[in-house]
């Protein structure tokens, strides 16, 4: 079991370093930094020592290593594009998007898991086919289509509710939260709804496979031959069989929601950063998009991580145990 | 051991059939037998004879579109063949069991074999789970699993393959079945534990007084374990009597191809009879006998006519030499082509 | 050929085709849309992106059936450059469908090349192939996507950028997408270059590399296929993400996406059908699909037999 662990360890750490990797090859190669930092018409001695200062002319694993360095102490330069420090910049935005994709996971789950569980045990019904059919619409509609229909519903036709910002955040400490006023929450809605909607779908569609398949197994056919009940079967046998793989899998789509989130700031101008991330792609603002990927990168991988030990503890033929031969036949 | 004694199990005219959309397969047609309390009945013949089927509908556990057409099906008596699925749901487990071919797939992996006995017994007896707990470590010595006390925690993937049937069996009686409708017990294990679980099925059987239907192509496990056996062919039954004799009297030509077929030890020099052609195909079943294309004693009445199960020695055979008008003219088969 | 036709018309596979109404609907309507956006240049009343036949005082004109207002030479209403909404949508159209399918054939090609690399290779290559591929995993499709287009920003001009523009979606779509195809692939590779019959072959001295293809391909194109059709919705989809953000097609080719990003910003001041009317044709576009996409996996599936 610890060395399931450590060897996760180890691999998250060199994920961590490929992406590393890449994002300090866009900050060295792409574009140039010098130009983004200083006028048009500064003297090729300024820009010189300007390098130098920067560390830009060090062979290039030094620089690497610099760059690892100051990642892992948070420090990722100065935008291009406002040259305030990037972390801080992150740091005001983070808790946006956290607090974003934190209530489109929860509606897509509390949503998804049971409607997929009952198309799953009934599949032949009609309330299952018709839910099988608007979970294909959701798969099919782009996120940002949703975002704009719901804007032109909610908002401008119905005018129940804001289409852009936050609403009204209090803050605690650095983080600000818009949970603790109506306003706040208000805005939180249809940003929610529309970023969980696909995985929603997706959770949904997953659970109800998973549970065909289950159902088709042997071992819930041995336990209808022994008579237990459907609860027992449905409940107790089927569900518990459907959720260890469904687990793997939601946990990877939380991920997704995260990153997902840039679509859905950017239709409703929701100030976190996702939003900051389509900014910087189109200002080309480097230091912006390589932190923004070693945050993915780190999220990412303490997700993967997150799932493989509830993975872990939830079945046991991954737990020790093999194959006991306890004497004869 | 047919006695006096009621039927424990009389399976009448059962039809099962399998809408597809090509029309309608049928895949048992018309087969009646009976099984008394204790005995054990073998039921014996090719991949897709429908003998497993005939298992399924038995323990109303036929998948769709599959489905029983006509027939009945009386346990002591009662019909449940038409019973509701809850009235049936009640019979399977406490009134017939059933044991599957893989042991592997069929327990769940995620529950310990302690807690799928335990469930068992209280979904049909109203005990403590103290009380189950105890049943279910009495039951898992009974079936031979060493150092049960701990054991029963365990989980599926720690036994072995011939434990997990031991399990699978532990499971099927628990709940106290007159009748175990058995599937291929054997045909996943090694050859070497295959003796030690009928060995061990059967004398559990007899300790328990239950009824078992062993459903198997292997003609060996039959001649070990059944009092009785039926041959199925082509979805009908063959040939059904006392195992001794239709394994040396033979009455039917198939069941005769069957016997021929397997090796003896201690015979030498002759060649086995191997039957030619192959059953048919479910939607290609010929008029009249079902096996008159392989068969070579064929008269023009076995093309024509299909033959009930009647007298011959000490068996039923279905098939017109047993008949007092015999098969009529001989028609010999075509030599069978390459 | 009459009796490859008769075949087919008698196999599974039809039989379950015409069975399903909403999917030979969907055969329909993907058909109709794909006919309609590939004649566009036949079909369309009007070349909207023909400067010179713009006129502002046709601007911001609503559908037909909203009003006085409205114009039959311009059903579906016009944005504020006067710019036609149907004819801009089948153009549209046409080039979302041109991304979507180069992208998933883009794909396809680098993850199959990649998957057979590194099944047969193996050693480094596999290693380094499939921890790129690992890696490039852990983030989804759109920010593979837009990373890439970030760089090509980068490295290029934003106006040599908006030429090519088509060029650089495609290969960024199609390299974020290439991952299942190659392990796919490489499982079906190493699964065929255990068996015997590829040592055989090396005995006697004919060329494992053929003899694999021939026998890996076909076991391949079923669940290549189905990971396509997958595909195909999440490229056009993707595609319009992009051209939304702004960092896809841009205004003067624009696909449906871009169509969309265009009628968003008058959305506010009510001019609705701008965007919605390019919003519905890319919803039924790639519903169609997926509608498709489903029955071809369930008729592919040999456990649904």
């Amino acid at each position: 079991m610890l060395a399931f662990i450590l060897r996760r360890l180890v691999q998250s750490v060199a994920v961590l370093l490929v992406v590393g990797l890449v994002s300090f090859s866009l900050f060295r190669y792409v574009g140039d930094p010098i130009n983004g930092m200083v006028g048009q018409d500064t003297p090729a001695s300024e820009r010189e020592a300007l390098k130098e200062k920067l560390g830009l002319n060090d062979p290039a694993p030094v620089q690497f290593l610099h760059f690892i360095g100051n990642a892992a102490k948070g420090w990722f330069g100065l935008s291009y594009r406002t040259s305030e420090p990037v972390n801080r910049m992150i740091l005001e935005r983070l808790p946006a998007t956290l607090e974003l994709s934190f209530c489109a996971a929860l509606f897509a789950l509390l949503i998804g898991l049971p409607m997929g569980v009952y198309t799953g045990l009934y599949p032949r019904h009609w309330s299952s086919r018709a839910l099988q059919a608007v979970s294909l619409l959701g798969v099919s509609l782009p996120t940002f289509v949703i975002g704009i229909l719901l804007i032109l519903v909610f908002s401008v036709m119905l005018r129940w509710l804001p289409s852009f910002g936050r609403g009204e955040t209090v803050n605690l400490g650095w983080w600000t939260t818009g949970f603790l006023r109506w306003k706040g929450i208000e805005a939180l809605i249809m940003p929610a709804i529309t970023l969980g909607l696909f995985q929603l779908t997706l959770i949904m569609r997953l659970v109800r496979s998973e549970m065909l398949e289950v159902m088709r197994t042997d071992y819930i056919k041995f336990a209808r031959a022994r008579g237990l009940t459907n609860r027992a079967i449905n409940f107790g046998h089927a569900l518990k069989n459907t959720l260890v793989p469904v687990i793997t899998i939601t946990g990877l789509q939380l991920g997704s929601i995260i990153a997902f989130s840039v679509v859905t700031e950017t239709v409703f101008a929701w100030p976190g950063v996702g939003q900051l991330f389509i900014q910087s792609v189109q200002f080309v603002d480097i230091p912006v998009m390589a932190a923004y990927l070693m945050l993915i990168g780190l999220l990412f991988v303490l997700i993967n991580l997150a799932v493989d030990l509830l993975y872990f503890a939830v079945d046991p033929r991954l737990r020790g145990g093999g194959l006991a031969r306890a004497g004869g036949h | 051991m047919a006695t006096n004694n009621p039927p424990l199990l009389e399976v009448k005219n059962l039809r099962v059939e399998f809408p597809t959309r090509r029309g309608t397969l049928l895949a048992v047609d018309n087969v009646s037998f009976e099984i008394s309390p204790g005995e054990v009945l073998g039921v014996v013949g090719e991949s897709g004879a429908g003998k497993s089927l005939t298992g399924n509908a038995i323990i109303g556990l036929l998948e769709p579109p599959g489905r029983i057409a006509a027939g009945e099906i009386r346990l002591e008596g009662r019909r449940i063949d038409n019973l509701p699925y809850e009235e049936m749901r009640k019979v399977r487990g406490a009134r017939i069991g059933a044991i599957f071919q893989d042991p592997l797939t069929s327990l769940n992996p995620l529950y310990s074999v302690g807690r799928q006995l335990v469930e068992t017994i209280q979904t049909h007896k109203p005990l403590s789970t103290a009380q189950a707990r105890a049943r279910a470590l009495e039951l898992l010595k009974e079936v031979g699993i060493p150092g049960a006390e701990h054991r029963i925690d365990h989980y599926p993937h720690q036994f072995s393959g011939g434990m997990r049937q031991r399990v699978v069996i532990a499971l099927a009686l628990c709940a106290g079945p007159r009748l175990i409708v058995a599937d291929e017990p054997t045909t996943a294990l090694d050859v070497s534990i295959q003796a030690q679980i009928i060995a061990l099925l059967k004398r559990l059987c007899r300790e328990h007084q239950t009824a078992v239907m062993l459903v198997t192509h292997d003609m060996g496990v039959i001649a070990e374990t059944a009092d009785r056996v039926a041959v199925m062919y082509a979805g009908r039954i063959a040939e059904i009597g006392p195992v001794r004799d239709v394994i040396k009297h033979a009455q039917h030509p198939y069941t005769k191809g069957l016997m021929g077929s397997i090796p003896h030890l201690g015979e030498r020099g002759e060649r086995l009879t191997q039957i030619e052609g192959s059953m048919p195909r479910l939607t290609e079943i010929p008029k009249g006998c079902a096996f008159n294309p392989r068969c070579t004693f064929r008269g023009e009445r076995c093309l024509v006519d299909r033959p009930e199960l009647m007298a011959a020695g000490a068996s039923r055979a279905a098939c017109w030499l047993h008949d007092a008008r015999g098969v009529g003219v001989p028609v010999v088969r075509e030599p069978a082509s390459a | 050929m009459a009796q490859w036709i008769a075949r087919a018309a008698d196999s599974d596979i039809w039989w379950s085709f015409k069975s399903s109404v909403t999917t030979v609907i969907a055969a329909i309507v993907t058909l109709l849309i794909i006919v309609v956006a590939f004649l566009s240049p036949v079909l369309a009343p009007h070349t909207p992106f023909d400067p010179s036949t713009l006129s502002l005082t046709d601007g911001l004109k609503p559908p037909v059936f909203m009003g006085d207002d409205g114009d039959w030479s311009f059903p579906l209403g016009t944005d504020d450059q006067g710019r036609d909404v149907l004819s801009s949508i089948m153009y549209g159209t046409r080039l979302s469908l041109e991304v979507g399918f180069a992208s998933v054939v883009v794909a396809m090609l680098l993850g199959i090349t990649l998957g057979l690399f590194s099944g047969y290779f193996g050693g480094a290559v596999d290693s380094v192939i499939m921890r790129i591929a690992d890696v490039q995993l852990t983030f989804p499709a759109i920010l593979v996507a837009l990373l890439i287009d970030g760089i090509v920003r980068g490295i290029l001009t934003s106006q040599r950028h908006d030429e090519i523009a088509v060029f650089v979606i495609v290969g960024a779509i199609g390299l974020s997408f290439w991952v299942q195809y190659a392990r796919t692939v490489r499982g079906s590779v190493l699964v065929e270059k255990n068996k015997e019959y590829v040592q055989a072959a090396r005995v006697i001295g004919l060329s494992p590399i053929l003899i694999m293809f021939r026998h890996v391909l076909p076991n391949v194109t079923g669940p290549v296929l189905v990971i396509g059709t997958i595909n195909l919705g999440l490229a056009i989809i993707t595609e319009a993400t992009l051209s939304f953000l702004g960092v896809g097609l841009p205004s003067t080719q624009p696909s449906l996406g871009t169509l969309i990003r265009l009628g968003n910003e008058l959305l506010q001041s009510g001019e609705w059908w701008i965007t919605l009317f390019p919003s519905i044709t890319l919803a039924a576009l790639v519903l169609a699909v997926n509608l498709l996409g489903d029955w071809l996996r369930d008729a592919l599936n040999p456990k649904l037999r």
